[in-house]
């Protein structure tokens, strides 16, 4: 991984589009400025690992037994997506 | 019509229009690039089973049917990955994670599974919305819901 020093409202650029500058630092803290493209995704990295693991939790889903869960009903209407099982 | 391994059916017929492309793949599973989307019949789930590989499967649920005025946003990247314009191109889902007792199953809103209707190319996109979190209890939810008259 590249390392960089950098003071406050100093900037990194990555490419020619996406400037992150340092905008306050405050004891173990750091705000960060990111000008990037709208087409960048640009998200804290926690939201990836939780849906990551939230994934993988969820991933080997077997049949469910819902008799006990009459509240959950049942779908009303198809997908408009060219259906699953042609409904 | 071709049969594929499914976790919820075991061998099962399926077309071509329920064959979903994930360019991406999904995260933590990026290595796989194609599902199938099966109707589970009487509940308000389907099953995205995973093609060539009949022991991943998820669960899926329309965040609609629980969450009262659920509206589905996301970024522009997630948008132009999709080739869409406008939401109303598109089809979503939260993939659901049933633990041990079914009763506390959650539904993942922050990482919605979101379908091109048209192309039917699929991606897990990210929430703007940050009320949405991995977790969303659906039975709480649903009885919520109920009461307050959908």
């Amino acid at each position: 991984m590249l390392v960089l020093s950098r003071k406050t409202n100093q900037s990194i650029m990555i490419g020619d589009g996406i400037e992150i500058r340092i905008v306050d630092i405050k004891g173990d803290q750091v705000k960060i400025g990111i000008n990037a493209p709208k087409q960048v995704a640009v998200y804290r990295k926690e939201v990836y690992d939780d849906i990551k693991s939230q994934n993988i939790a969820a991933a080997q889903a077997g049949s469910l037994d819902l008799s006990g869960f009459p509240v959950l009903g049942s779908k009303k209407s198809g997908l408009g997506l060219d259906d699953p099982d042609g409904k | 019509m071709p049969t594929i391994k499914s976790r919820v059916f075991g061998e099962v017929e399926v077309s071509e229009k329920q064959c979903i492309s994930f360019p991406d793949g999904i995260l933590g599973f990026e290595f796989i690039k194609e599902y199938y989307l099966l109707d589970i019949d009487n509940s308000p789930f389907y099953s995205l089973q995973a093609s060539g590989e009949g022991e991943i499967a998820f669960i899926l649920i329309r965040p609609q049917t629980f969450v009262r005025e659920y509206r589905l946003e996301i970024g522009t990247a997630d948008m132009e990955a999709l080739g869409v314009r406008s939401v109303d191109e598109l089809l979503d889902f939260a993939i659901v994670t049933v633990p041990e007792n079914p009763a506390q199953m959650t539904a993942n809103l922050q990482g919605p599974i979101v379908i091109n209707k048209k192309t039917r190319i699929a991606r897990q996109t990210i929430s703007l919305n940050e009320d949405y979190c991995t977790k969303h209890p659906i039975l709480a939810a649903l009885q919520e819901k109920n009461r307050e008259g959908g």
